[in-house]
């Protein structure tokens, strides 16, 4: 049509029949993915925040619960963790290396780098693992009362935590573990805590040197530490043997706080699981040459997103978790 | 992947020219073609949709004649209605699958999917979706979803009987009531199964306006129906992950024994171990989808009626970027109003007037879109065929229903009607209605566009809009009274309330409108499906509308141009335009689609 009057849109940012944002479809999806996926973690991140702040004079503290190194014994609270957060901000790092050495088109540094990366992730996961199960151990045990509060016990003599071992009495008796070989076989009853409720109570009230921690947080940001008096009449409300922690309680505080322990490092470790997934998946990918022949390494920069989301979630856990 | 993978580029999909064989299978079924899509989508969405009001039909009939026996009960409901007459858990079954269904599986997928699919790439000038594959995974696990939903249907102990909003501890509780069990977890399966597929859907979307847009399309340049969907999307990908928060938080509690949601419940005389949680952040987390939602549902539906309205009255849209601009208010206001669904909940009155003040002012862009579409009507050269009419039916209702939602959206007056009829009666002419509307609207308008140039018949048309349109206003205008009697909705029966007995009369009114507005629906049925096969070939273009679908070929291709891609030079709203001397720009012709350049002397409006 030669009466064609040029259209104002032609050369426009948003003029159509080009790429507004600069970017692939696939690029722009897997950013609209994260926003996605940001707002999933912000839901149980406001959760968390919600519940923590109705039970904020009692919420466990977590310098005195994550204190754990493989292959060291002794009190490092966060140490372990911190070195977990590092590994996963470097593998962000590497990732930003290969994701780099991709646009300039040089597979075997995107190779290296993307290695160091899996690497990295692999590490952050094993370690997550190790520290779910030592949380799930649990170091010093507590009992829990009628109402469901947790009561710990510490060394007066020291001011130290004490384990259960340290005073609880030994008291035989003949309570078996319900087991399915031995009962009913659709039956089946947790195992049973090393000391009964009764070698606990024994134990304490024959130890003048133990008294009886609350969850309650006093003025200087500590638990409250009752007298041995107190200590006395509060133990008369223990109703069960609390060690380590599952989903039900926990021997560190709130049950809230071991519920939303376990699901959001979960999901969280659910992502980086799934990202190193991705990562070798591509790694394999670039060994056998698959972007080189297509000309750039576009999907190295895709799981690159993915991963530093992955990352990012982890500061704003590790934050909201571990640091306040 | 292959070693040997030839080389890619990234748009390859949509550059035209290599045709596949295709099979029964990559035809009808696992298809990546937006369009076939689509009609999965309708067809699906349709299906569901007839489930959801043959449901609502049950309960109605309780409701006006509570206790007594139906035949129809016993045939339907099997050991639910024993001699016939209506279990009390079988009702709040009923209820609560009718929400579910009705909400998410015939007005969020089977609207927006079918419309989202069909409309933008052929209305952006785009060979298909941006990705093909994501889209027909989409639409399977949506297919997947309805099919466990509708499995629930089946277990020994009831479908879920939580209510939609499924609060805990009704929900979490397996023991709590039969629905709680079984039917419970496979809700929460099948919506999760879905949230996946809303996702799937609204990225695709997203990415294929911002960039398969063909050249020339302007973002002020596409029609309102794409930048609905646009933003509907959008929405999708910001609330539906917070249900799924809320979900997978739920299923924990339900199967894993946490106490998220759950605190010192006594049940059966049996103290059970749940500590600390609290329901009421369920409700937080699950109303910040479920607001959005609601405007997941209406916005396809407005997006739709606007089109349709401005086609159907030969003018252009009145108030263009106005309109652009109340959907981006009304996506951004959707997000800080959830509030407003928990008035009752203990929430700090404070905290309650802020809710009112961010509510209430929806109502600007909601009155904008109301009186732009009664302007578009003015002086219109009015084409008042089945699709022109439900769309004008549509903002009827939405008028209507928006009404009391000033008066729900204010926490001193909420307080009074909460979980009454009047409720009941505003959301469903807000958003049920006026939504379904607008899903007909859509079909009757563009099913010569999915069926390849079949119409739908005309005059059957005619009688499926008014008595639908009378029978909508009978069964929901009268249910705002007999809510501000104070009539409590979710109740099985209200005899044991003397004070509801005069309210009685009113109730078999509306359960009698009910029974005759779904049996019209059997003739939009009828009507579609013997379209299908042997509606009347209408004209390319048979409503003389600007947008680019209708430069497509009536058969279906791959592709969906034969050629290259038509270029845009104008908005897509040239109708009735004149020149100086007050003719047509083409004479004879009161309508300039869009891929026309400007014509000698033509005064540009700069869109």
């Amino acid at each position: 049509m030669d009466t064609a009057v040029t259209t104002e849109t032609e050369g426009s940012v948003w003029g159509g029949g080009n790429r507004p944002l600069g970017a692939s479809y696939g690029k722009l999806m897997m950013w609209f993915f994260i926003v996605s996926d940001a707002l999933t973690f912000s839901g149980f991140l406001c959760a968390y925040g919600f519940s923590r702040f109705k039970f904020i004079e009692t919420w466990p503290i977590a310098d005195e619960v994550f204190t754990h190194v493989p292959f060291f014994h002794g009190n490092f609270p966060m140490y372990y963790v911190a070195f977990m957060t590092f590994v996963l901000i470097m593998s962000s790092v590497t990732m930003v290396l290969a994701v780099d050495a991709g646009h300039r088109m040089m597979k075997n540094k995107v190779i290296i780098y993307l290695f160091l990366t899996i690497i990295g992730g692999a590490i952050f996961v094993g370690s997550q693992a190790w520290e779910w199960a030592t949380f799930i151990r649990g170091d010093y045990g507590a009992v829990e009362t009628r109402g469901g509060r947790i009561l710990q016990f510490v060394n007066a003599d020291t001011g130290e935590r004490a384990a259960l071992a340290e005073f609880a009495a030994t008291i035989p008796d003949e309570r078996a573990e319900h087991e399915r070989k031995n009962g009913i076989w659709f039956r089946e009853e947790g195992s049973l805590t090393t000391y009964t409720v009764n070698e606990v109570v024994e134990g304490f009230r024959s130890n003048p040197n133990i008294l009886i921690r609350t969850e309650t947080i006093n003025e200087n940001g500590e638990k409250t530490l009752l007298d041995r008096k107190q200590s006395l009449e509060r133990i008369k409300d223990a109703k069960l043997v609390v060690e380590g922690a599952n989903l039900i309680r926990n021997e560190y505080g709130s049950r809230l706080f071991a519920d939303f322990f376990f699901f959001i490092t979960g999901f969280h470790g659910f992502h980086v699981f799934s990202g190193v997934v991705f990562n070798i998946i591509i790694f394999f990918n670039v060994i056998l040459g698959t972007y080189e022949r297509r000309g750039h390494y576009e999907m190295v920069e895709k799981v690159g997103l993915y991963w530093h989301f992955v990352d990012l979630v982890w500061v704003f856990v590790f934050t909201f978790f571990y640091l306040v | 992947m292959s070693a040997h993978a030839p080389a890619l580029t990234d748009d390859h999909a949509h550059d035209h020219g290599h045709h596949h064989k295709e099979t029964f299978i990559t035809k009808y079924i696992f298809s990546q073609d937006h369009k076939m899509i689509s009609k999965q989508y309708l067809i699906t969405g349709l299906i569901m949709g007839f489930i959801g009001i043959a449901m609502s039909l049950l309960f109605r009939m309780q409701l006006a004649w509570p206790g007594e026996s139906f035949p129809v009960f016993e045939a339907v409901l099997g050991k639910w209605a024993p001699d016939g007459v209506m279990d009390a858990d079988i009702y709040l079954a009923l209820v609560t699958i009718h929400g579910t269904i009705m909400v998410f599986f015939v007005l969020t997928a089977g609207l927006s999917g079918t419309f989202s699919n069909l409309l933008i790439p052929l209305q952006i000038g785009a060979r298909d979706m941006a990705s093909g594959f994501l889209n027909m995974i989409s639409y399977w696990l949506f297919f997947i979803s309805s099919v466990v939903m509708v499995i629930s249907l089946f277990v020994e102990a009831g479908p879920a009987a939580a209510g939609w909003t499924i609060y805990p501890p009704l929900s979490a509780l397996p023991m709590a009531q039969p629905g709680s069990g079984m039917g419970m977890t496979l809700w929460l399966v099948s919506m999760t199964i879905f949230i996946a597929s809303s996702l799937l859907g609204s990225l695709n979307y997203i990415v294929t306006v911002l960039n398969l847009r063909t050249k020339g399309m302007s973002m002020t340049r596409l029609p309102l129906t794409i930048w609905a969907f646009f933003v509907t999307a959008v929405i999708g990908v910001i609330s539906f992950p917070v249900l799924l928060s809320a979900g997978l938080l739920l299923l924990m509690d339900r199967s894993f024994g946490t106490s998220f949601f759950l605190s010192d419940i006594f049940i059966q005389g049996e103290v059970l171990h749940y500590q600390g949680g609290s329901p009421v952040l369920y409700e937080h987390l699950f109303w910040f989808l479920g607001h959005p939602e609601v405007y997941i549902v209406i916005l396809p539906a407005m997006g739709i009626v606007s089109e349709v309205m401005a086609v159907g009255a030969r003018k252009p849209i009145f108030g263009y970027r106005a309109m652009i601009a109340s959907i981006l208010a009304i996506a951004f206001l959707s997000t800080i109003v959830w509030g407003h669904h928990m008035f009752i909940s203990g929430m700090n009155p404070f905290l309650g007037s802020v809710f009112t003040f961010t509510t209430l002012l929806i109502a600007i862009p909601s009155g904008v879109k109301a009186f732009n579409w009664i302007t578009t009507l003015w002086k219109g050269n009015l084409q008042l065929n089945a699709g022109m009419l439900f769309s004008i039916g549509m903002v009827s209702t939405f008028i209507t229903g928006g009404l009391t939602g000033i008066i729900l959206g204010d926490s001193t007056l909420d307080i009074n009607v909460h979980d009454t009829y009047f409720v009941v009666a505003h959301f469903h002419l807000v958003m049920g209605i006026s939504a379904l509307y607008g899903l007909f609207a859509g079909v009757y308008h563009w099913f010569p566009k999915m069926f390849q140039g079949r119409m739908m018949n005309k005059n059957l048309g005619y009688v499926h809009f008014w008595i639908t349109a009378v029978g909508s206003y009978g069964i929901f205008f009268p249910m705002h009274f007999v809510g501000m009697a104070g009539v409590p909705r979710r109740y099985y029966q209200n005899t044991a309330f003397p004070m509801f007995d005069e309210l009685v009369d009113i109730q078999e009114l509306m359960t009698v409108f009910a029974l005759i507005t779904a049996a019209a629906q059997l003739i939009f049925v009828y009507n579609f499906v013997r379209s299908i096969f042997y509606g009347k070939r209408g004209p390319q273009n048979p409503w003389n509308a600007t947008t680019l679908e209708w430069t497509t070929p009536q058969k279906h291709i791959h592709g969906n141009w034969p050629g290259a891609i038509p270029e845009v030079h104008r908005w897509c709203y040239d109708y009735s335009k004149v020149d100086e001397n007050g003719e047509y720009i083409i004479p004879g012709q009161d309508f300039v689609p869009q891929h026309i350049p400007l014509q000698e002397g033509e005064e540009d409006y700069e869109h």
